[in-house]
């Protein structure tokens, strides 16, 4: 049985997949990350927060869309452990 | 000393703020939330307007090189020392090498966090406030950054005891649908009557552009009366010919997205000044996320002035319980 857990904004804002528009997606479904790797932005106040996974695993899904606004604590991603 | 181990998102140094100089263009910048400001100096025993550090979001880490009595007040952001939970709104002691970490905020936006005998930096036009925009007041007029370190200084001016806390009631309460009181004006006139009924009537959501500068809105639009253009107004229905800005002015420049001036804004210009939030409010919109409601309620000037002598006597209070 493998663990799931929820990769969360701590801040609210406008959340990204990619560094910036012209770059490649930080990741894509069912890519493994590791623990510290960056897997999307959240801009908010001019300013953008790093979303990080902090677990080895391999990202499930993301719960929400580029250009969309998320709310402080909401998941954005789940992440399935390793 | 305490060292910046991590910064926050945006952690600046702020105290009471630069005033007295708005009409040379310099806004006052200082903390935010003013009542939640005023509680942790004084659960410190310092000067009530000493300066401290206002976190947005996101607390930073530190790491006490003394020991200290500190205090944590406004949003609802979980202190640990050392990772053990402590409690906001307490004077708590802190030992050489004690780290202070935060969790994720569940309520509110920003803390306060203060330590005895406030923090020493240099003041700027009378004030130890960090003004971003211009690069002046607090750490290098900038917010901090990690390794950054602080020093305490010497605005301590009673002994609270350890533990010493605010009770319950005097402690600000959080939600995501707020009403913000504003008196209407400078410049209502120029709105139509169906949009000061609508402005007064809708919720506005904080969009993402939400700072120390300003708080931008959207909702639906607004009108304005049409008119003649003034000499020196600008061509749009929502300019008008340049005025001061009213500290917590709301304009709706284009009649779409209004936008509360707050402590770190432009001082005056040539947009409308629909309503002001008044100053006791402007604590609790410190304090709104992002993505959160608000909705503006209409009173008198002598109602403002009486929410203000209100708040001054919730400090009051602060100071007798700590005495």
């Amino acid at each position: 049985m493998s663990i799931k857990k929820e990769i969360s904004s701590p801040v609210p804002g406008v959340f990204y997949r990619r560094p910036s528009p012209e770059e490649d997606l930080y990741c894509n479904e069912g890519d493994t990350v590791k623990a510290g790797d960056t897997i999307g932005l959240v801009e908010v106040m001019k300013n953008f927060y790093e979303i990080k996974a902090e677990d080895d695993g391999v990202v499930e899904t993301f719960n929400v869309k580029t250009d969309e606004l998320v709310d402080a604590g909401q998941a954005v991603a789940i992440l399935t452990l390793k | 000393m305490i060292k910046v181990r991590k910064p926050g998102l945006q952690t600046t140094v702020q105290d009471n703020g630069r005033n007295g100089y708005y009409e040379l263009g310099m806004p006052p910048s200082g903390a935010m939330d003013k009542y939640s400001f005023h509680s942790a100096n004084l659960l410190v025993g310092n000067d009530e307007n000493a300066a401290v550090l206002e976190a947005t979001y996101i607390g930073p880490e530190l790491e006490f090189q003394e020991d200290l009595l500190i205090a944590i007040t406004g949003g609802e952001l979980q202190p640990k020392i050392n990772g053990n939970p402590v409690d906001l709104w307490q004077a708590v002691s802190v030992k050489e090498g004690d780290i202070l970490t935060f969790d994720f905020i569940k309520q509110g936006a920003r803390i306060y966090i203060a330590f005895s005998g406030g923090i020493e930096v240099p003041e700027k036009m009378g004030s130890k406030s960090t003004y971003t925009l211009c690069g002046i007041g607090g750490l290098e007029g900038r917010a901090l950054k990690e390794g950054d370190v602080l020093h305490t200084g010497e605005m301590k001016i009673s002994d609270v005891k350890i533990g010493a806390s605010i009770p319950e009631e005097l402690r600000p309460t959080f939600s995501k649908h707020n009403e913000i009181r504003v008196v209407m004006g400078l410049c209502s006139y120029r709105l139509t009557e169906e949009s000061k009924e609508r402005f007064l009537s809708i919720d506005w959501t904080v969009t993402p552009d939400a700072n120390r500068v300003g708080y931008r809105f959207k909702g639906e639009a607004l009108d304005f009366i049409p008119r003649e253009q003034p000499f020196g107004a600008g061509g749009n229905p929502s300019n008008v010919t340049d005025l001061g800005y009213p500290i917590g002015s709301i304009q709706v420049p284009a009649g779409i997205e209004p936008i509360a001036l707050l402590h770190d804004a432009v001082t005056g210009g040539g947009y409308a000044t629909v309503a002001t939030i008044i100053s006791s409010d402007l604590n609790k919109m410190g304090q709104i996320k992002s993505n959160e409601k608000v909705r503006f309620v209409s009173v008198t000037l002598d109602e403002a002035i009486q929410a203000r002598k209100e708040v001054g006597e919730k400090i009051e209070k602060i100071k007798e319980i700590l005495k």
